[in-house]
């Protein structure tokens, strides 16, 4: 193993950003930040449980756009290809619905509120996710 | 204030952390994972700062209004989990996220909020993404809550 590309300042200031979204939904909303159950309720529409989720899309989006403008970010992403793309897609959003969560809701909020759910769901996302990549390397 | 502008505002916020700390990136989380050759530690310090100050700060909320009875400070009631098992959907459910996280390089935040540099390939990952949640809707209606309700 070999440490390559490491930007652990931005890491840090950046998780930081994370952490004081994180901190503020709960404190002001009493809610969990959590991202793949934001989305997932939007597919069984329920009145008056639609417009914060798509507020959240907009949030997520406008707030990443915003940085890519101050920071000049890259414009384009390289990516694997598109079937193995759709795969990935495919597999992330059932996953972690069947799963109740993902990284921001286990991961994030999970491991801070010490939750033996969220542990035990983060280093299995965790050890799959080593296991997938040192199996099928993108390249 | 209205809900849907503190969603709006945290979600903000999530998306300008996701965005500086560059986990928008796919190749950032892929080098994460990619532990045994090429090895970029970035996401695991994304989360020692998120969690850093997001355990201490629910930890102080735990003290100063749930404890005392008292509401988040703009809402009705704290929402929180109430499960406290593991069981086989936490662990095949996690793994199968593991999994489609190691093939893109993409967990449901990032698949959003990079929407706006307007490329296919993001767009191909988000409707991937919703497409697995709605099959995953289909099946937990049509066949798994039957096994539930069989028990």
């Amino acid at each position: 193993m070999t440490i390559v590309h490491f930007t652990p300042l931005q890491a840090l200031i950046g998780g930081l950003v994370i952490g004081m979204a994180a901190t503020l939904l709960f404190a002001l909303r009493g809610q969990i930040f959590g991202i793949s159950g934001f989305f997932g309720g939007l597919l069984h529409l329920k009145k008056g449980d639609t417009l914060w989720r798509i507020s959240s899309i907009a949030g997520l989006i406008l707030g990443a756009y915003v940085m890519h403008l101050i920071f000049n970010t890259p414009a384009q992403f390289e990516t694997v290809s598109t079937t193995r793309l759709i795969i990935a897609g495919l597999l992330v959003g059932f996953g972690t619905r069947l799963g109740s969560g993902c990284t921001s809701g286990h991961g994030v909020c999970g491991l801070s509120r010490l939750s033996a759910r969220s542990l035990v769901a983060t280093l299995t996302f965790m050890a799959a996710g080593f296991l997938t990549v040192y199996l099928f390397p993108a390249n | 204030m209205n809900q849907n502008i503190i969603v709006f505002l945290t979600s903000f916020l999530f998306g300008a952390g996701l965005e500086i700390s560059q986990m928008n990136n796919p190749n950032k989380v892929y080098g994460f994972l990619n532990l045994t050759r090429e090895w970029d530690p970035s996401l695991a310090f994304v989360m020692i700062g998120a969690i850093a100050l997001t355990s201490s700060a629910f930890h102080w909320i735990k003290i100063k209004r749930i404890k005392r009875g008292l509401p988040p400070i703009m809402g009705t009631k704290f929402m929180l989990p109430i499960r406290q098992d593991i069981d086989w959907r936490l662990l095949s459910g996690g793994a199968i996220f593991g999994i489609g996280w190691g093939l893109g390089g993409f967990c449901p935040g990032p698949a959003v909020s990079g929407l706006f540099r307007n490329q296919s390939e993001l767009y191909i990952v988000a409707l991937s993404m919703f497409v697995g949640m709605f099959i995953y809707a289909l099946v937990d209606k049509f066949i798994l809550s039957n096994e539930t309700n069989a028990c």
